[in-house]
């Protein structure tokens, strides 16, 4: 077999063995692309909430259109349909009918479930005192509504649960379902079978959403009705949507356009097929290197690919141009070792992302790492091989010799050049406090106009804001439930003196057993209880002789079987206890919601939670700011970023140190990239981007993909500079590279939207400096 | 035929006096002109279940045309405010706040008091059918539900006063209990 068989089907093999794996590949579009890979015991709360949270199984849905009768009837009929289908767990639309069902397990359980209940309650002063509070309630105008319940819950133990619960935040009501703000839409509150993380279970609700609305809205002939839909659920299904279109998009685009200007170049079928393998092969080198590991790809990280062909396809580019006058074996020689300290630099740069803890970086490292490292070798080793030593093409030494002489034109621009990239740095150093945004949610590929729908949607449904958190931590239910309660009294302390608004904690419906235990055993028998209710009555205007159902009651809450999740189905109750007490691998979670207190500064003081949280549960117990952690979370990435950035940055440095050996020679290479960042970075903030942690990353890959520009120049020789052949391929080369890069610059996903705005023009940039800086004698 | 005579004297005893002397519109006229005020009030609500009546008292103030805030003092502090279609309840730690166009009825309640105290005639006969007898000095006036879902709950209303003065509120709800509240002006000139 010739080498060139044996190479090509080496490589033949290769790409099917890639093929295989890629086809088993499980490609993504969730969150996790954000959330960090090694996260804290609080970030692992945030990871959860996201992933398998009963919140980011919410979907929230206004109807819009037709007059208020129309929309309740339509609420009301989608409420119909959509309940009967294992697609839901719950559908809300505020009828009346839950509630009661809610009222009557309250009422029945309610000597399990009132924290008052306890011995000295049920003692002769104790009967006195509770019963004279229920008498002096029904003195109140809210007090009338218990009227009916007097007799048999003389004590006031609903009285005592419900003033637990927050009734403050209810949507508003209109003919009979929930309504906005404004009464001009009807509200639904529906709770998907499907993880969060789930997202084609999340699709698939979303359609039968949208397709019972449409079959509701036929039958009753209410043509003019909309629905409006939200909800992290509708955000996955949404940004994964955006990133395939534009993935697939912004790559035929790009590749379109490269390989338009391969044609130009090359002038053949053959070439051009050729060019393009070391690309090819690269771009599925990344995806397998990926897939394997890590197991899944994000699309983002494909997303990638498009900037990755117009860096990848420089190598076969050089060959092929430089390669053609002096042979294979001379370029080999000559040029390789400039081309692989090229590639070097690129993957000292991908190389420094692989170790951050931001996963969507970290796979964006390793794939283009393995990409450009892929298609240099076959560069450098198939093609060769495959093109054998006869290469025609166009002549490219007329351009070459028009860049030679453009190059003593731009040379004067030395100085301007300077001065701008000053000026840019003076510009950023001045602005330096608002160059950056300081939110995670710059990167998140969800919408503006899905963001807004869902903040009016939020504001309309009174949707809780989660925005803080006690979390409890621990092996089993039951001890789960016993630490939220001692945690409950340490908050109930925090709510007295005004400093918390409230909380929500599951023991409310669900105690612990022991509790529960307790709770009966306070419970007097109807021998000891009669006498003393006599006694404890005798004043009062009630007569105990009509007291009879509460004694009865009494009895057989003695004998009453324990509440268990199971006696909650039905009800709403068994949503809330759901959305708060989590089975997890670990053990069982209790989330305990914080309000923050009614002086309508909506935030609490971290500082005095964590302080009343010490005790004996200290530990097991976290206090959080679900939106401090997203910040903090980001921030850490941040200055991840920027560290892995400047790590980066000095292996970049240093491999060209090594090389050129001479601080001259080095600081000529590094000149043109650094004013090259300065003037793009610059140029970006002027042009009002908000800088990112993605903007950061896109510096370093200006610098890494910028400075085989730089080697070229410095390679040549020092009095003519570079032949024309070498010139117009970096020319080609550069094209090629900034229509990568520069088309991601069109993506609406802010990652690859400011790594496209960054390295696009910041390459172009890179070999226009390389070359006013080049050394004088270029001049020719 | 004298029988239709003699009842139609009586029947013209009846009005032509309430009809020269006073008449709804002249009670609804005055009360609108009632800018607001104190008062103290005491109310008795008569319950089945109970041997005696709860009383309770306060203070209760009125600024035209609809903020009504009533302030409990006895047996125990609480406070509720009517601001528009507000109605905020305020006892010990808790307060509640019900936005009273979701509830129908609860607005046809709240409405028997504020049309009364505004002197909306239209208003009031939205939801009930308005008896009035007495004079000026002296008159009562009837509130009888017209909507069956607001009968359910209340079977009759009684306001009475003087001139544009509330005196008395009481009412018979649907099961026979009963709640009578006096209320005497604090002269806060």
């Amino acid at each position: 077999m010739s080498p060139a068989r044996r190479s090509f089907l080496l490589w033949l093999l290769a790409m099917l063995a890639g093929a295989a794996i890629v086809w088993h590949s499980r490609f993504t579009a969730d969150m996790s692309f954000f959330l960090p890979s090694k996260p804290t015991a609080e970030q692992q709360v945030l990871v959860d909430q996201l992933k398998e949270g009963a919140v980011a199984r919410l979907l929230m849905v206004a109807i819009s259109g037709g007059n208020v009768e129309q929309r309740a009837t339509l609420s009301r009929d989608l409420r119909g349909r959509l309940g009967k289908m294992p697609e839901f767990t719950s559908v809300q639309n505020g009828q009346s009918g839950s509630e009661s069902a809610d009222r009557d397990f309250l009422f029945k359980h309610r000597y399990l479930l009132s924290p008052s209940v306890r011995p000295e309650r049920f003692t002769v002063d104790g009967l006195k005192d509770a019963i004279s509070n229920s008498i002096d309630l029904l003195a109140s105008p809210a007090g009338m509504m218990l009227k009916p319940l007097l007799t048999s819950d003389p004590t006031g133990e609903l009285v005592a649960i419900l003033s637990q619960l927050n009734a403050g935040a209810q949507p508003d009501s209109r003919a009979g379902v929930w309504a906005s703000r404004d009464g001009e839409r009807a509200m639904l509150l529906i709770q998907t079978h499907a993880l969060g993380s789930d997202t084609d279970g999340q699709e698939t609700a979303i359609q039968l959403i949208r397709q019972q609305f449409a079959e509701s809205r036929a039958a009753s002939g209410l043509s003019d009705a909309r629905l409006t839909l939200s909800g992290p659920g509708l955000f996955a299904v949404n940004s994964r949507a955006t990133i395939k279109d534009e993935v697939s998009q912004l790559s035929l685009i790009s590749s379109i356009a490269i390989i338009a200007v391969l044609f130009f170049v090359y002038r053949s079928l053959r070439l051009l097929t050729l060019g393009l393998l070391p690309v090819v092969s690269g771009a599925l080198a990344g995806v397998v290197a990926v897939s394997l590991a890590y197991g899944t790809v994000f699309g983002i990280t494909v997303g990638f690919g498009s900037a990755l062909i117009g860096e990848a396809v420089d190598y076969s580019i050089y060959y092929f141009v430089q390669s053609s006058r002096m042979g294979v074996d001379a370029w080999r020689e000559r040029f390789w070792p400039t081309i692989r300290l090229g590639v070097l630099t690129s993957i000292s740069g991908f190389a420094a992302l692989l170790f951050s803890g931001f996963p969507g970086l970290a796979q964006l490292g390793l794939y283009s790492l393995a990409g450009v490292l892929t298609a240099a070798l076959v560069t450098r080793f198939v093609l060769p091989q495959l093109a054998g030593t006869t290469i025609e093409r166009r002549d490219l030494t007329p351009l070459g010799h028009l860049l030679e002489r453009s190059i003593g034109q731009v040379q004067r621009l030395r100085w301007p050049m300077l001065v701008l990239a000053i000026a840019a740095a003076t510009t950023l150093y001045l602005d330096r406090d608002s160059l950056w945004n300081p939110e995670l949610s710059a990167l998140s590929p969800v919408s503006q106009a899905d963001q807004q729908v869902d903040l009016a949607l939020r504001a309309d449904m009174a949707a809780p804001d989660s925005r803080y958190l006690v979390v409890i931590n621990a092996a089993d239910q039951e001890t789960a439930l016993q630490m939220a309660e001692r945690t409950g009294l340490q908050l109930d302390r925090l709510v007295e003196s005004g400093q918390l608004g409230g909380y929500d904690s599951p023991t409310r419906f669900l105690p612990s057993q022991l509790s529960q235990a307790q709770r009966q055993a306070s419970l007097p028998s109807s021998d000891e209880l009669a006498p003393r209710l006599k006694t404890a009555l005798q004043d009062a205007p009630l007569a105990a002789s009509k007291l009879d159902r509460f004694l009865a009651d009494i009895e057989s809450a003695r004998r009453q079987p324990e509440i268990t999740p199971a006696s909650l189905a039905g009800t709403q109750l068994a949503l809330a206890v759901d959305a708060m007490l989590l089975k997890h691998a670990q053990g069982w979670s209790v989330l305990l919601p914080l309000r923050p207190p009614q002086d309508g500064s909506a935030m609490i003081d971290a500082a005095a939670v964590r302080a009343a949280l010490t005790g004996d549960t200290a530990g097991q117990v976290l206090f959080i700011d679900m939106k401090g952690e997203f910040d903090k979370l980001y921030n850490d990435y941040l200055h991840e970023a920027s560290q892995l950035s400047l790590a980066g940055l000095a292996i970049i440095v240093l491999l060209l140190a090594i090389t050129l050996r001479s601080p001259r020679r080095l600081g000529r290479v590094l000149l043109p990239l650094i004013l090259a960042v300065l003037i793009v970075i610059g140029g970006l903030h002027l042009l009002g981007e908000r800088l990112h942690l993605l903007h950061l990353i896109g510096m370093l890959l200006i610098v890494a993909v910028g400075s085989n520009y730089a080697l070229f120049f410095d390679r040549a020789d020092e009095a003519t500079g570079p032949d024309p052949e070498t010139l117009a391929s970096m020319l080609v080369a550069n094209l090629t590279t900034a229509i990568g890069f520069g088309t991601l610059g069109l993506s609406n996903v802010p990652i690859l939207h400011a790594v496209g705005v960054t390295v696009g023009p910041g390459a172009v940039l890179a070999l226009l400096l390389a070359a006013i800086f080049a050394p004088r004698g270029t001049a020719g | 035929m004298i029988k239709r005579l003699f009842a139609g004297l009586i029947l013209a005893a009846l009005t032509i006096p309430a009809l020269a002397a006073f008449d709804l519109g002249q009670l609804m006229g005055e009360l609108a002109r009632h800018k607001g005020g104190k008062a103290r009030f005491v109310e008795k609500k008569y319950l089945a279940v109970l041997d005696k009546p709860v009383v309770s008292s306060g203070e209760m103030s009125y600024t035209a045309p609809d903020r009504l805030e009533k302030r409990t003092l006895m047996p125990k502090v609480e406070t509720l405010l009517l601001d528009k279609d507000m109605l905020s309840i305020e006892r010990e730690k808790q307060k509640l706040t019900i936005n009273l166009s979701n509830q129908p009825e609860a607005l046809a309640f709240i409405d028997s008091i504020r049309g009364t105290l505004t002197g909306n005639r239209a208003a009031l006969e939205k939801n009930y059918a308005l008896f009035l007898s007495g004079n000026l000095d002296k008159w009562t006036l009837t509130l009888l539900p017209s909507d069956q879902k607001i009968a359910a709950l209340v079977q009759r209303i009684t306001v009475s006063g003087s001139k544009n003065q509330i005196r008395s509120i009481e009412y018979l709800q649907a099961d026979g209990d009963r709640s009578v509240m006096s209320i005497e002006p604090i002269d806060n000139r």
